[in-house]
């Protein structure tokens, strides 16, 4: 690796900003994704912040589990987040939709509609959880090439119909 | 000439994923049309298909802002239903849970609600303090968020010794006097976007159905832990405050004034907690068929749920649940008339909606 590529590496380690996608969640986890920003818990330390737009984060959280009204958007959103970008599944929701089980409205797991790098576990997780699981993103995201692979690339307009 | 503006499903100033469409005129906003639907699991269907443990399970998980006030007025339901009643020391751990949850949720938004104001600094205040809540639920329950608390009949965990979390309840209130009440009453900042915006006049609120801190702070005194007490609220001393100008002060002020309201009910449910069993004790369920329903005020305002069950079933045959969002959603419409666009977050945020509950 020449040093160029390592610097980009530390860069993007050390300040990835977070896109938060609520799934339809039970407000649960997002709060305790906003309370893992908070001073107690102080995500800022690494480099973490949340940002408003999908165009200018690096990790996609993601929370709730996945209802048919939202996977269109969450396909839309995921492909506008710029490569390299990394996926992290907040709660026990979209790991495997959890007690909304065999609910007819729900489309998920997450991982049928877009690729997760990290799950936390939890309903919901604890925010120390999501720090944790934030910054093990941050370290798949650093080590990834900047060209998409094949099989990243975000689905077209047709695959992202419920 | 009029335009439409569309925000949502996903945008930076909403936790919760809803459409908004705004139709302006230059600055000023004419109408709104809300859309929400993107938070629906089917759970009222879903309960259907789960026992009397599991309903229980899933129905705290409606919203997990309040997650212990769906819980609670789910079991005073099923409690209907099987002809159990709590003993006096479960009532009185039911209040002090909901009175906790009041205050994170009372908390947690005057931090949002300062976020939209671009108080970024008294956002943190917030939040700083709002851990010091989640301690106390933390120390009772084990739980920060879905705290497993009611089941049919009583509670799940005792408070072994009340009387060591009412200085932990005594320094909340001092800090909440000393940072939060101050800032949000007195302060410049908060009073320039918030004074006179978002105005619902009191016969508005009257004919929209509006409840909670939203109704009363247009004039509407209604609390439920009044007018229909519930668990030990009966035995509780507490004031209901009632604001009469309906803007977006108003509400803030209402809340402010509740926060310390529920320390007082918290300080003395831990203190006259009597001492006893925590649940009726009852092995065997026996539900009657027939529908019972139930009401709490819940943080945003009154919680009803509408329980049926057939005799020797083992799942509900209907429950349906009605939220507080769902009432006071229709009234965003006359607070935002005629409102400057760039106040329109903040008069939204002001009514605290809730979505996931409402889409269930
Ligand atoms: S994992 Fe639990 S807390 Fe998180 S969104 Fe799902 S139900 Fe809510």
């Amino acid at each position: 690796m020449n040093l160029w590529k390592r610097l980009i590496c530390t860069c993007r380690r050390r300040s990835p900003w977070l896109f938060h996608m609520n799934s339809g969640s039970c407000n649960g986890c997002d709060i305790e994704l906003v309370a893992a920003l908070s001073p107690r818990y102080d995500a800022e330390q690494l480099g973490v912040r949340l940002e408003g737009s999908p165009r200018h984060a690096d990790i996609v959280c993601v929370t709730g589990p996945v209802t048919r009204n939202a996977v269109a958007a969450i396909k839309t959103v995921y492909g506008q987040v710029c490569h390299p970008k990394a996926v992290v599944a907040i709660g026990s929701c979209p790991a495997t939709t959890n007690v909304f089980i065999d609910s007819r409205t729900l489309a998920g797991p997450l991982d049928k509609h877009i690729p997760v790098d990290v799950f936390v576990p939890g309903c919901p997780p604890r925010p120390d959880a999501i720090i944790q699981g934030v910054a093990k993103a941050a370290e798949i995201l650093a080590e990834r090439e900047m060209k998409p692979a094949e099989t990243e690339l975000p689905p077209t307009v047709e695959e992202a119909r419920p | 000439m009029s335009y439409k503006i569309p925000m949502g499903p996903y945008h930076p100033g909403l936790e919760e994923p809803y459409k908004l469409e705004m139709i302006c005129e230059g600055e000023t906003v004419q109408d709104a049309k809300l859309h929400i639907g993107f938070n629906f699991r089917g759970i009222e269907r879903l309960a259907e298909t789960r026992n009397y443990i599991q309903v229980i399970a899933l129905m705290e998980r409606v919203c997990g802002i309040c997650s212990n006030i769906h819980t609670l007025t789910l079991c005073q339901a099923m409690e209907q239903l099987t002809g159990l009643e709590p003993p006096p020391r479960a009532k009185y751990i039911r209040v002090a849970m909901a009175e906790l949850e009041r205050l994170h949720s009372h908390v947690l938004w005057a931090g949002i609600a300062s976020k939209l104001m671009g108080f970024k600094t008294m956002f943190m205040t917030c939040f700083a303090l709002r851990e010091k809540v989640m301690d106390v639920l933390q120390a009772i329950s084990g739980n920060r968020v879905n705290y497993a608390m009611n089941r049919i009949g009583g509670v799940n965990r005792d408070i072994e010794d009340p009387q060591a979390l009412v200085p932990m309840v005594d320094e909340l209130e001092r800090e909440m006097m000393r940072t939060i009440i101050p800032i949000f009453t007195t302060s410049a900042t908060a009073r320039s976007r918030c004074a006179g915006i978002g105005i619902l006049t009191h016969e508005k609120a009257v004919s929209c159905g509006v409840v909670g801190p939203t109704a009363r702070a247009s004039g509407v005194a209604q609390d439920l832990r009044r007018a229909a007490p519930y668990a030990a609220y009966a035995e509780m001393e507490f004031e209901t405050p009632v604001e009469q100008a309906g803007d977006v002060r108003a509400r803030l002020f209402v809340r402010a004034l509740e926060i310390m309201e529920s320390c007082r009910i918290l300080r003395q449910a831990l203190s006259k907690m009597p001492p006893g069993e925590i649940d009726a004790g009852e092995a065997k369920l026996v539900f009657t068929s027939g529908t019972a329903t139930s009401r709490v005020e819940a943080p945003r305002g009154e919680v009803m749920y509408s329980v049926s069950w057939k005799e020797n079933s083992r799942n509900p045959s209907r429950v349906h649940v009605r939220t507080p969002t769902y009432a006071n959603m229709p009234a965003i419409r006359w607070m935002v008339r005629g409102a400057r666009l760039a106040d329109t977050p903040l008069i939204q945020a002001s009514i605290d909606p809730c979505y996931s509950c409402t889409d269930r």
